[in-house]
């Protein structure tokens, strides 16, 4: 059964008490609607349930969640999926900056562009591996601290034709994971303690698997988007610091 | 144990501005909406709001918005103003009780114009010396009488600023009675600066006003910079050295707001080097020569003009910016969320580069003293007859006391 919120004239800790009061009642699907500027909705709730969201979410979507798929229909503001857990969140549109911020399960799917510092500080242990695909262009620190999971930059579906593939300072001082990135990067935007190679037959079925979902989410024609080759940018070493300090 | 969590939100700033570039008049209520959609961004000591063209009857004359603790102080302003001005009309600010808002200073307006004495009446009265003069007179007015400042002071447009939510500095100031074709708006979660009435956004000096957030760690080189042009900081607040900076930069320096604006967020030198020319050398030589104007650290500005809206980030993006179109009127704001609040369906919903401004100027002739930078302004030099009134007057009259 469809649970129905409307969010027009909630606060955003209304809103989240009804989410929250409906789940544990039992709804496994939620439609909330005129959602505007509702900030973490969703955050922290540990359980299987679709939500689908129409509006702008506020700050902080499904922060620390571990469970829940979101589906967004439209765009959505900062600090989506921060620190989120297990689960899905799927963006129609665009998403602002630090989307997955210290990400370590789960997927977050945009079909347009990011803004700055997305990907950052993700990290990964054993079957816990963070899915972050970028179906536009991204802005500046892509992947910053990077400690493990995954990044997939297609570069497809971005508002600016005008800007380069990814911004400044990608992957600072990423020691693990991998970012996927489909057509060239100039060398100069890749850091020194950074390798950026082509992908091979692994790296392929690995992307076969995230673009097919990815693909049937949000509508993308997975032709068109293995008609460009994939690189792959990863630390040369998961200590790059290792021996600074010690010598 | 209980442990007590008190119900505290942690957050930063909300701006949010709009324009009409056919100078349609914007209700109040609009920018209201907008940014009471970003409540929780502030925390209730500081909101603030510029409209621009909300003075037609006078929009000849310099509006000063005055702000005083004390009827001393309001009278001390009066005798420096009618000694320095010719006043056309003046009057208390409207303002309403609003529950939750205590103890507010006293808010008055004064349309003026500049009073030159003897000779120069004739050579720089009608002339942009009347910036300077306007700029001089704001400085004395807020540095040398205790307890009283000038809140804004430019033509047909007026700052309205002070300790509360957005939605109680508007019901204060009655802004649902104004209507303006620029508004910009903010709410102020105070960081490292007194939360108090002077220091609410936005800031202004003659029709500049800006609304910012983010911290300016560079303030105190900024500061020394602006003191040898002769501007004064005087309210306890980072953001108030960029209004200073723009008046500097693009009113009196020429510079247009490009270039201004690449002053206060440089490209890196590793992406200046990457340059091709001429490119190349017109950052180095901004860098160069604008160092002290260069602004540290996170911002996410809103600044306006009789004739512009400008939003600005700073060069790493470290505070949140978003911009849309819809027609002719132009939105900018933290969130999204506040501009879909008033322009549900906008034609256009981007982010601003980093360091990169989103311009956006009136139309061509749209309204009375239109001011355009695009360009720069045409070189004029100001008889350096004009440059020396007041500071001259005072150094002579203490001479006499001496």
């Amino acid at each position: 059964m469809v649970f129905e919120i409307d969010a027009k004239d909630l606060h955003y800790r209304e809103l989240n008490q009804q989410i929250r009061k409906a789940i544990a009642e039992g709804a496994k699907h939620l439609v909330i609607k005129h959602v505007n500027g509702h900030r973490y909705l969703a955050a922290g709730v540990s359980a299987e349930v679709d939500i689908d969201v129409y509006g702008v979410p506020g700050l902080d979507l499904g922060a620390f969640m571990r469970g829940p798929r979101i589906r967004v229909h439209g765009n959505t503001q900062d600090g989506a999926g921060n620190t989120m857990d297990e689960g899905k969140i799927i963006v129609e549109g665009m998403a602002g900056d630090v989307v997955g911020y210290a990400m370590r399960g789960g997927k977050i799917f945009i079909a347009s562009d990011v803004g700055y510092r997305v990907g950052i500080h993700m990290k990964s242990y054993m079957d816990k591996i963070p899915v972050l695909v970028i179906g536009g262009k991204a802005g500046d620190f892509l992947g910053e601290y990077m400690a493990g999971g995954i990044i997939v930059l297609l570069g497809l579906n971005s508002r600016y034709p005008e800007r380069p593939l990814a911004g400044m300072f990608l992957g600072t001082g990423m020691h693990g994971g991998v970012i996927y990135v489909r057509g060239h990067l100039p060398e100069t935007q890749i850091s020194p303690v950074l390798k950026i190679e082509e992908i091979d037959d692994k790296d392929k079925a690995t992307l076969e698997n995230i673009l097919i979902e990815y693909a049937k989410d949000l509508n993308f024609d997975l032709e068109e988007i293995w008609k460009e080759k994939f690189f792959k940018i990863k630390p040369k070493t998961h200590r790059p610091y290792g021996k600074l300090y010690a010598y | 144990m209980e442990i007590f969590i008190p119900n505290k939100e942690i957050s930063g700033c909300g701006l949010s501005g709009v324009i009409n570039r056919k100078g349609e008049l914007i209700k109040g209520e609009v920018i209201i909406e907008s940014i009471c959609c970003q409540m929780d961004r502030g925390n209730g000591l500081g909101a603030g709001y510029a409209a621009y063209g909300i003075y037609p009857e006078f929009a000849e004359h310099y509006c000063l918005h005055v702000m005083a603790d004390t009827k001393k102080a309001l009278k001390e302003v009066e005798e420096i103003l009618a000694h320095k001005c010719y006043l056309v009309h003046q009057e208390k600010i409207p303002t309403r009780p609003v529950p939750g808002i205590t103890s507010p200073p006293r808010f008055y307006r004064y349309f003026v114009k500049p009073r030159y004495e003897g000779d120069l009446r004739e050579i720089c009265e009608g002339t942009p010396d009347e910036d300077d003069y306007m700029v001089r007179l704001v400085m004395k007015i807020n540095r040398d009488v205790p307890g009283a400042y000038i809140i804004s002071s430019g033509r047909n447009m007026g700052a309205f600023k002070g300790v509360g939510f957005p939605d109680q500095i508007a019901e204060f100031f009655r802004l649902d009675e104004y209507s303006a074709y620029i508004w910009t708006a903010h709410n102020r979660f105070p960081t490292n600066t007194p939360g108090w009435w002077g220091g609410a956004h936005p800031f202004t000096i003659l029709d500049w006003s800006i609304v910012h957030n983010g911290e300016i760690s560079s303030y105190g080189t900024n500061r020394r910079y602006l003191e040898m042009f002769g501007y004064h900081c005087t309210l306890l607040t980072d953001t108030e050295v960029v209004a200073y900076l723009l008046d500097l930069l693009i009113r009196r320096h020429g510079l247009p707001i490009e270039l201004a604006c690449m002053a206060l967020a440089p490209p890196f030198w590793e992406e200046i080097d990457r340059m091709e020319e001429p490119e190349r050398s017109v950052c180095t030589a901004i860098r160069a020569v604008y160092g002290p104007a260069m602004l540290n650290g996170p911002f996410a500005i809103l600044f306006a003009y009789n004739g512009g809206l400008v939003g600005l980030n700073d060069r790493v993006k470290l505070r949140p910016l978003v911009a849309a179109k819809k027609g002719d009127f132009y939105y900018m704001a933290s969130e999204e969320a506040a501009i879909r609040a008033i322009c549900p369906d906008p034609d256009e919903v981007w982010c601003p580069k980093a360091g990169e401004p989103v311009i956006v100027e009136l139309e061509p002739d749209t309204i009375p003293n239109q001011r355009s930078y695009l360009r720069g302004e045409p070189f004029q030099i100001s008889s350096p007859v004009c440059r020396i009134s007041l500071v001259e007057e005072e150094e002579t009259e203490e001479e006499e006391e001496a």
